[in-house]
């Protein structure tokens, strides 16, 4: 007689730790994917999962086998028209039909790239990984919000839920111990003078034998009533919370909407501020963003019209930098907040602004910032904002800038702007 | 007689699964003597399924990249719809478990039961190779350590450490079986008791034949060598490592017997998968015509069996888009058949060629064929010359210093009996597998190790070759040389690592 198992409700992932064997073991090749993938893709669907590729012998386990070349004979099935003693030409492609041994259904892979689907975790696991904002400083202990709850050892009184079995047994085997000892000594004493009498040849039922015997039943009477465990035993485990240093941050998106920035060029600052703000999103709980867009005057706007509004203008970017300034002023004291500022331009800019941009930077924005990271969006030459960010930079190690002229070099200028600095 | 009719419903359900087991058991069983290990019949899910088949299809596996990487590819094939997952998984075990697949109909389950649970199961429980070469009562036991002591190694050593070793003995897998000797047999207790004092003793042996190395009297010119080590060539390369890399920590040593063990455990199924499935696919075929004919399906379920079946046992031409060899299933079943018939109903050519069963008890011949033989030796003994007809078998040979390929053998009276040998031959792991034996170890030297390819045919080896070197090289710890041997006996050099 069979037996019958449902084991349908079993787990069902038990490949996915050989699954995450597998991704780790081929990081290098998948975050290459991974790269090429966000530069191809649109920028509505830069977050979802994606199909990526490893070639095949990257990844091929090699086992010692024939290859081409030397004497093979081989039996095929459905001759039509062969007879022996027949000679025919060798077919197109070397080995000919097939390995033919046997393995149906097994052969036949060729050198495809290995392909398979990152899930959306994955995919941006991949994507973010040794990224961060850099100078981040956890020092703040704020008021009551961040707790962390650590063990503190026993105490006398708490919850029974937090009764710690072994130390209150323990306690209670060493007050068994200390309270039966006086008790347990005399009886020792009393068993002696019993031998001792009965040694000497008393009888047992010898009124000093027996009156003995009675004071060693009492005495162990006295011991059995010891209570197995008291509540004077128990022992809980106690916990104490413990403020945490967290970090609060912000983030100021500066994006550049003026009439020289083309669709192509908003679409490309769009693009690195997607990136910045799933990165931001995914591996910082707590982060404000500040979206600000600018043309001749700088405008605080919501994630939605910062990407998808389509209104224009000049340039002046000094308006956005003091609109960031007061913004700071306003909200985030930069004694309690980290704050950073990511800003895209194509580095066009009325005349005389760059040099005020300079100092705007220089002494009051960037004494107040983590980091600052500029980029400019240019295919052509340099113009007078980048000659003057360039003091800004000479003056503040903490800004960044970096220049992106297609969309395949936004994914490694943002790389090369958030990886992990080595402590 | 409707009152005997089983169901008419394609759903399946336990009670009706438990139903259709009984009969087929007591047919198998009661009338056709199928000696079968107990049968445990697990339903699972597609997703199920597929972590089946990554981990080679054993129940509990160690962990491993390469076990990912199948599950990586199966789940996108099969979600892409370009393959349907094998609706079946049996595990060579006692009890003997069976995979079903809950998508499945109920005629599909009844086949799937009469295939794998007593089709397989029969055959691994009577098979000269299998009682020889693995212990059913133990496997799973064996797994079990051999998950746990890999995932202790992977704490103590790291699990990079444990993972560039198993790459390593995984490319050597094939090659870590005694072809000629009798296994010791496996089990969990015996291994727990011994892997301790097997640790120490081990690699005390190891120190001895290093340190015991004769101080070579005659310096440097009595020739390199009076004595080979080893002395003859050893063909189960993990072996040797195992007992003779002078590096290797004891972990190490254990860590490669578990692979060479779990090798051996799929060294029979490797012989035997045309005589297997054929075995398999035969009883499926008899034991549901039995009892359709006994009234107890229907004509639909019939249908739907008999569809999946021919699938199942259909061989594209040699020129078709889909020809990929020969279907074991295919060549197996039609064999198994072909003696069945060559018992019951005899011509003059089967009197002729098969002298000893021609008119036989079919079930008899049929119980010897499965229990003594492998691929090879069965193809050799019992492919007959109407099976080669109706398969239009042709040899062919390729020979690199031809222009043309030769016809050698096609299915008439000249060529039977040399188209039966090199289609046996091809089913010869030997020849499928390129032959390369442990020749010599430098004992004074450098202690580097010479591995020797005996050319068969001269065909050389494939392009993995110098990877294969450097996996070797990380187990041996020293240099490695490959050479190549020919049919003359000329040696060459192929490769150093």
């Amino acid at each position: 007689m069979s037996h019958f198992i449902d084991r349908r409700l079993n787990a069902k992932n038990k490949s996915t730790v050989n699954r995450q064997r597998f991704l780790k073991r081929y990081k290098s090749q998948l975050k290459r994917a991974v790269s090429d993938a966000v530069n191809r893709r649109s920028i509505t669907d830069i977050d979802g999962g994606e199909q990526v590729g490893i070639p095949s012998k990257d990844i091929s386990e090699p086992i010692f086998h024939h290859g081409q070349g030397g004497t093979r004979d081989m039996v095929h099935p459905g001759n039509k028209e062969f007879e022996a003693g027949d000679r025919v030409q060798r077919p197109e492609g070397g080995s000919g039909s097939g390995s033919g041994q046997g393995r149906a259904g097994k052969g036949g892979k060729g050198e495809d790239d290995f392909v398979f689907e990152l899930s959306r975790e994955e995919f941006l696991d991949l994507l973010f990984d040794d990224l961060e904002l850099p100078n981040l400083v956890r020092n703040q202990l704020m008021g009551t919000t961040e707790f962390k709850t650590v063990r503190a050892g026993y105490t006398t009184e708490g919850a029974p839920s937090n009764i710690d079995v072994v130390r209150s047994l323990k306690g209670a085997i060493a007050r068994r111990t200390a309270l039966g000892a006086p008790h347990r000594g005399r009886i020792r004493e009393l068993e002696a003078e019993v031998e001792q009498l009965l040694a000497d040849g008393v009888p047992e039922d010898d009124s000093r034998v027996v009156a003995l015997r009675e004071q060693m039943d009492r005495l162990k009477t006295r011991l059995a009533a010891l209570p197995f465990i008291d509540t004077f035993d128990l022992r809980y485990q106690s916990f104490t919370k413990q403020p945490e240093p967290t970090s609060k941050a912000v983030m100021l998106c500066i994006m550049d909407v003026s009439g020289s920035m083309d669709q192509v060029r908003k679409n490309l600052a769009k693009r690195f501020f997607i990136l910045l703000y799933l990165f931001l999103q995914r591996n910082y709980d707590k982060i404000d963003v500040v979206f600000i867009r600018h043309h001749t005057i700088a405008q605080e706007v919501d994630e939605q019209e910062f990407f998808y509004s389509r209104e224009t203008g000049g340039t002046v970017v000094s308006s956005a930098l003091n609109l960031a300034h007061e913004v700071i002023t306003e909200r985030y004291d930069s004694g309690s907040w980290n704050i950073y500022a990511a800003q895209a331009s194509d580095g066009d800019n009325w005349d005389s602004d760059s040099a005020i941009c300079r100092d705007l930077l220089i002494n009051r924005l960037m004494p107040l910032m983590r980091y600052y990271a500029y980029v400019e969006i240019t295919p052509r030459q340099h113009q007078s904002l980048w000659y003057a960010y360039q003091d800004v930079k000479a003056a503040h190690p903490h800004f960044a800038m970096e220049e992106i002229a297609g969309a395949d070099e936004i994914y490694p200028v943002f790389r090369e702007l958030f990886k992990r600095q080595d402590a | 007689m409707p009152d005997k009719l089983i169901s008419d419903s394609s759903e399946w359900s336990f009670p009706l699964l438990k139903r259709f087991d009984k009969e087929i058991a007591r047919i198998a069983q009661d009338e056709f003597g199928l000696d079968t290990y107990a049968n445990q019949v697990e339903v699972i899910s597609s997703e199920q399924m597929i972590d089946a088949y990554s981990s080679v299809g054993l129940p509990i596996n160690y962990h491993h990249w390469s076990f990912g990487k199948q599950f990586v590819s199966t789940e996108q094939t099969y979600r892409r719809g370009q393959m349907g997952l094998a609706y079946e998984i049996v595990i060579n075990s006692d009890p003997c478990i069976a995979y079903l697949m809950e998508e499945n109909t109920l005629p599909m389950q009844a086949l799937v039961i009469a295939h794998a649970s007593y089709g397989h199961n029969s055959f691994f429980k009577g098979n000269y190779l299998f009682r020889t070469w693995t212990n059913a009562d133990a496997i799973i036991d064996y797994l079990v350590f051999a998950r746990s002591y890999i995932a202790e190694c992977e704490e103590r050593y790291g699990q990079e450490e444990v993972e560039l070793l198993l790459d390593s003995c995984h490319a050597l897998m094939n090659y870590g079986v005694d072809r000629y000797k009798r296994p010791s047999p496996l089990s969990m207790a015996e291994e727990k008791r011994r892997q301790a004092e097997r640790e120490a003793y081990l690699q005390s042996q190891v120190n001895d034949l290093w340190r015991t190395l004769p101080v070579d009297p005659s310096g440097e010119g009595g020739g390199r060598h009076e004595r080979r080590f080893p002395e003859e060539p050893q063909e189960n390369l993990l072996y040797f490592i195992e007992k003779n890399a002078p590096l290797l920590e004891p972990w190490q040593r254990e860590v490669v017997r578990i692979v060479r063990k779990i090798g051996q455990y799929f060294y029979p199924q490797r012989q035997t998968q045309v005589m297997n499935e054929g075995w398999a696919t035969f009883w499926h075929y008899t034991l549901l015509n039995r009892l359709y004919d006994d009234g107890m399906v229907t004509d639909g379920f019939m249908m739907e069996v008999l569809q999946s079946h021919t699938n199942v046992v259909f061989q594209p031409d040699f020129d078709s888009p889909y020809y990929s060899g020969i279907n074991p299933y295919a060549l197996g079943f039609a064999m198994m058949r072909d003696i069945r018939r060559i018992c019951e109903a005899p011509t003059d050519e089967d009197r002729y060629w098969f002298p000893d069963i021609a008119g036989g008890d079919w079930l008899k011949v049929l119980d010897f064929a499965m229990r003594n033989f492998k691929d090879e030796s069965f193809i050799a003994q019992f492919l007959s010359p109407k099976l080669m007809r109706d398969f239009h078998l042709f040899q062919v040979r390729d020979d690199d210093r031809e222009d043309t390929l030769e016809i050698t053998a096609i299915h008439e009276e000249a060529g039977y009996r040399q188209l039966r040998q090199a289609l046996a031959e091809q089913y010869n792991l030997g020849n499928r597998e390129p032959n390369i034996q442990v020749y010599d170890v430098d004992l004074r030297g450098d202690r580097s190790m010479t591995l020797r390819h005996f050319r068969h045919n001269r065909r050389p080896l494939g392009d993995t070759m110098d990877e294969m070197l450097l996996h070797i090289r990380r187990l041996w710890g020293f240099d490695v040389r490959l050479e190549a041997v020919d049919e003359e006996g000329r040696v060459q050099l192929l490769s150093e690592a």
